[in-house]
């Protein structure tokens, strides 16, 4: 692989650009694997390259049925942010965080990681508790958090309204590390490094079965012809219980349409990310100048990757109230993801029932930011075969023991 | 928009009438089950790419629970069903066979 620097850039611009090779390597599926990743989208990508960086497993597919970041990941808004409740939520949230701090390094390649702050603001006098719990628990955990009050909400974002009257804004959450990233970047550049590696990166290869015998794990037939493996990561989010089926087991999931939007680009006029959770809307800018606008997830089972137009109609009406500038602007473009939602709003990283199938699902609505921490979490458990420590309290068996991670407030709809 | 029609007043609801109460037919388990049926019934979920039944109520309307069968991809809605049922109607299942052949039937 070719290193990306400033040289090269210079270089390329003398001969036309001609000279750049592919990133990554479309090659032909092989008949056996040591590890087979279903799902190359960010999680997937990120599980690969850690397995490689730091178990040295290199003999390793990363299938997807569709392209390369094609689900969850070219669907989110890119919003990173570790301001979690529970002590294992914050310990993972924020490795993912601080793994996105050195990311563009790590792989070479621009991930655009942009810590610009987050705030979640706080419009009733339950979320401003909630809140403050929130930063005495961050503190607690060496994550740094603040409770700002509203004169500092409206210095931080001027183009808010925090006087309401029916949102008034009463403080926030404000976390200066949080921000966004490109998110395309991320599995570009997870691809990219993979496949330096050795790894195969297969797409448009769809799973079709999973071949188990005596309760172990043998292989998956797909579209491209039945490929061996010793072990078997399904990392494919809303997917993740047709995957499961397939391998004969059930999970504690149901996948949701959840919903984004982004508006035609205006001059730079919000340099923070906004969450208002009790309205259901988060917004931020991204670098093109768009305002990138998320909406709250459907209430029923959901695999169409459109979402109902209600819940738009309900997110805007909700922040042309919190940020009256943007009421005339015309919005460019709506999509839906399908988000994987567990009882506690936490994810499951885990063994199964099926020996040597490892499972990385649950991230629901906060899938984005913790593709670098789950990669990291979920390589340590297809390696070893028993989770690490940030992985261990997010098992299937903490439902049967009644063990929830339960962040249904730090989670709630925005994510 | 979804719309569902509520087997008791007949009228054809859209989805802001309605609150949904996720998957139907649950086997309810209680004290002194096992462990695996009680976690399975609190928590899995079929959860399926397909074929779906559900339960909603007429929220906004006669105030009914009610079920219906729905396919998660398209959202084509098959039928609608009082909630005092414990499988699904079998013209209902006749129904879908009919439109969606490769179903594996309701389980």
């Amino acid at each position: 692989m070719r290193r990306y620097s400033i040289f090269a850039v210079a270089r390329e611009g003398l001969r036309f650009h001609q000279g750049w090779g592919r990133a990554w390597a479309a090659p032909e599926p092989k008949k056996k694997y040591e590890v087979v990743v279903v799902g190359a989208g960010g999680h997937g990508l990120a599980t690969a390259y850690y397995l490689g960086r730091n178990f040295g497993i290199r003999n390793v597919a990363i299938i997807d049925k569709g392209w390369l970041g094609g689900g969850n990941t070219g669907r989110n808004t890119t919003v990173i942010r570790s301001n979690y409740l529970q002590d294992p939520s914050a310990a993972i949230y924020e490795k993912s965080r601080a793994l996105y701090e050195t990311l563009s390094q790590d792989l070479n390649y621009n991930i655009m990681f942009s810590p610009r702050g987050l705030l979640m603001l706080a419009q009733t006098e339950h979320e401003a508790r909630g809140y403050k719990r929130t930063v005495h628990a961050n503190a607690l955990q060496g994550i740094e958090t603040q409770w700002i009050e509203p004169a500092r909400v409206k210095e931080l974002v001027p183009i808010m309204n925090i006087a309401g009257p029916r949102y008034p804004v009463l403080g926030a959450l404000y976390q200066p590390r949080g921000g966004t990233a490109r998110h395309d970047a991320v599995a570009w550049g997870y691809a990219r490094a993979c496949s330096d590696m050795g790894m195969d990166i297969i797409q448009n290869c769809e799973v079709t079965g999973v071949r188990t015998q005596g309760g172990r794990v043998h292989g998956v037939d797909t579209s491209r012809g039945a490929i061996d493996c010793d072990k078997l990561a399904m990392v494919v989010a809303g997917n993740a219980s047709v995957l499961a089926d397939m391998a004969g087991f059930r999970l504690p999931i149901e996948s949701l349409s959840l919903q984004a939007l982004v508006s035609e680009p205006i001059k730079p006029a919000i340099n923070v990310v906004v969450m208002a959770n009790t309205v259901h809307g988060y917004m931020s800018q991204s670098d093109k100048g768009e305002l990138v606008i998320g909406g709250g997830t459907d209430g029923f089972n959901n695999y169409t990757q459109r979402g109902s137009w209600n819940h738009i109609e309900e997110t805007i009406r909700a922040l042309i109230e919190t940020f009256p500038i943007i009421s005339r602007l015309k919005l460019m473009r709506q999509w839906g993801g399908i988000v994987d939602m567990t009882g506690d709003r936490s994810p499951i990283l885990s063994t199964t029932p099926v020996e040597g199938i490892f499972v990385n699902c649950g991230w629901g609505t906060g899938g984005f930011k913790s593709i670098p921490g789950s990669g990291w979490a979920m390589a340590e458990l297809v390696a070893k075969g028993t989770p690490g420590p940030l992985a261990a309290e997010f098992g299937l068996n903490r439902f049967r023991e009644g063990r929830f991670i339960d962040e249904s407030v730090a989670a709630g709809v925005a994510h | 928009m979804l719309t569902l029609t509520c087997p008791y007043c007949g009228v054809a609801a859209e989805e802001t009438e309605l609150a949904p109460g996720g998957e139907a037919h649950l086997t309810r388990f209680g004290p002194g089950s096992s462990d695996d049926d009680f976690e399975a019934y609190l928590f899995s979920r079929s959860n399926p790419k397909g074929v779906h039944f559900e339960r909603w109520r007429h929220a906004y309307g006669c105030g009914k629970w009610f079920l219906a069968a729905r396919c998660t991809v398209t959202l084509e809605v098959f039928g609608t069903y009082p909630a005092q049922c414990f499988a699904p109607p079998p013209e209902l299942i006749a129904a879908i066979k009919a439109k969606r052949p490769e179903w594996k039937g309701f389980q």
